[in-house]
């Protein structure tokens, strides 16, 4: 972290960038937040650990917009984020200057607490230097630990590699913590019945509170205007009322960044419900790649995605239905 | 006396035909004196990559039992192209549907060209079966919809 501090201090000194783009302490310390810094004295709350799971590729789109370049921290899998803006031309790749940082797999507080940790004062072992495999919390009650896997992102432990896919230059060492299949929970809910699949959603489901958390952190989802915002969409700035309304935000917001989706899983760590939301982006990414072909989103900047684009022998719909 | 309700299910089917194919093929269709079941709602579109995810949805959200989606062949498209998308757009919708638990069956495509009277009354006589056989659709609707 200090390496990083004073690398971004000397380009914002030379004037090489107007601002840097990082994480600052939060009031808890396991919730860091997105920040600018732009002043020397502002570097006092810079900070960078695996509780920095934010995706800044998104804020870029606003900083393209700004006088002069911005230095951003991305991890590894935020550079596909970063690809497919670029992709979508809503990032200005010359007002960006880019810092691969180093990534050893982000830590979720919920999980910790799940696992009966409560009244946290503070935590060990999560900064970016540590070699530690577990983590050391100082709790009201007295000392606790935790493996780091336990406590990791769901989306860590479907990591999709360890290399930034665009860079200026990198700091830090990043690790590879993939220790499960990526599609193994869309598999086992493709196996189910169509009842325990209607079910398992409507359980899932009906606990959304319509927050738009999930809309407003994916880096997809970045169109200037919205049709959630609409007044003409139903349900549009409201909670939900019934189990339609649940199904229908859900599947269009999916349906929206369907071929255009990195699997960064932003929308699942925000969301304060739970609700696992990477699963309707995930199936479609599956179907995508069953059907026309292995694509991973922002891998390489493309002209065309997979739903902007067709073969003349693509599979019919009926192929859904035949598959049973 | 009590009144007794008619129970008798008559599916509602909205159909989403493509100007240039499809909606004179129901034409030919009803010219030739082919029948096709009165359930079937014809909304006409300008090509059948017009319809959004979100068409279908709605339909369903206000009562529809089936969406049948027809378009002219891939490769006939009047302008071009639309129908290939909307193959691909239409592929995805369903299987997310399939993966949310909703009956496959209730949502088909099929491609129906200006000539295809015949298979246009086939095409919806067979897809009124099939929603007569599945029932009313329950997953899909919002009660406040329900008359």
């Amino acid at each position: 972290m200090q390496e990083l501090i004073a690398r971004a201090k000397e380009l914002l000194a030379d004037g090489t960038v107007a601002r840097v783009l990082g994480w600052k302490a939060g009031d808890l310390p396991y919730n860091p937040e997105p920040a600018y810094f732009e002043k020397e004295e502002d570097f006092k709350d810079f900070v960078y650990n695996s509780f920095c799971g934010a995706n800044l590729s998104k804020f870029m789109i606003e900083a393209s917009k700004l006088e002069g370049k911005t230095l951003v921290c991305l991890k590894p899998c935020d550079t596909y984020s970063f690809n497919q803006l670029l992709s979508e031309h809503r990032v200005d790749r010359d007002k960006a200057y880019i810092v691969g940082v180093g990534c050893k797999g982000k830590l979720d507080i919920e999980k910790i607490k799940k696992q009966g940790i409560k009244g946290i004062k503070s935590i060990s072992g999560a900064e970016i230097s540590d070699e530690a495999d577990t983590l050391t919390i100082d709790t009201i009650y007295g000392e606790k630990t935790c493996a780091f896997s336990d406590a990791m992102l769901e989306r860590c432990h479907v990591c999709k590699g360890k290399e930034h896919k665009i860079y200026d230059e990198i700091i830090g060492e990043s690790k590879e913590t993939k220790d499960a299949e990526r599609f193994a929970e869309v598999e086992r809910i493709e196996a189910m019945s169509p009842e325990e699949k209607f079910a398992f959603f409507r359980k899932e489901l009906s606990k959304c509170i319509r927050c738009n958390a999930c809309r407003n952190v994916c880096p997809a989802c970045s169109c200037r205007k919205c049709v959630f915002d609409s007044t003409k969409f139903d349900s549009s700035q409201k909670a939900n009322v019934d189990s339609f309304e649940e199904k229908m935000f859900h599947i269009i917001r999916a349906f929206h960044v369907a071929g255009r989706c990195t699997d960064c899983g932003e929308c699942s760590r925000v969301c304060p419900q739970g609700i696992p939301l990477h699963l309707f982006n995930r199936k479609f990414i599956k179907e995508i790649d069953e059907l026309y072909g292995e694509y991973q989103a922002g891998e390489t900047v493309v002209e065309k995605g997979p739903l902007t684009s067709y073969t003349f022998d693509d599979v019919e719909p009926g192929i859904v239905a035949e598959r049973g | 006396m009590s009144i007794e309700a008619n129970e008798e299910f008559k599916p509602k089917i909205v159909a989403f035909c493509c100007n240039w194919c499809s909606y004179a093929g129901a034409d030919l269709a009803g010219s030739s004196r082919l029948a096709y079941p009165a359930d079937v709602k014809i909304i006409r579109v300008p090509c059948s990559c017009r319809v959004n995810p979100m068409f279908i949805l709605r339909a369903f959200e206000k009562g529809a039992d089936g969406v049948i989606l027809c378009g002219c062949h891939p490769g006939d498209c009047h302008y071009s192209t639309g129908n290939f998308y909307a193959r691909r757009r239409m592929t995805m919708l369903f299987s997310m549907l399939d993966y949310m638990g909703v009956e496959n069956g209730r949502t088909r495509v099929e491609w129906v060209s200006a000539a295809e009277g015949v298979k246009f009354s086939t095409t919806m006589n067979e897809f009124v079966q099939k929603i007569h056989s599945l029932g009313k659709n329950v997953r899909l609707g919002d009660l406040r919809c329900r008359n």
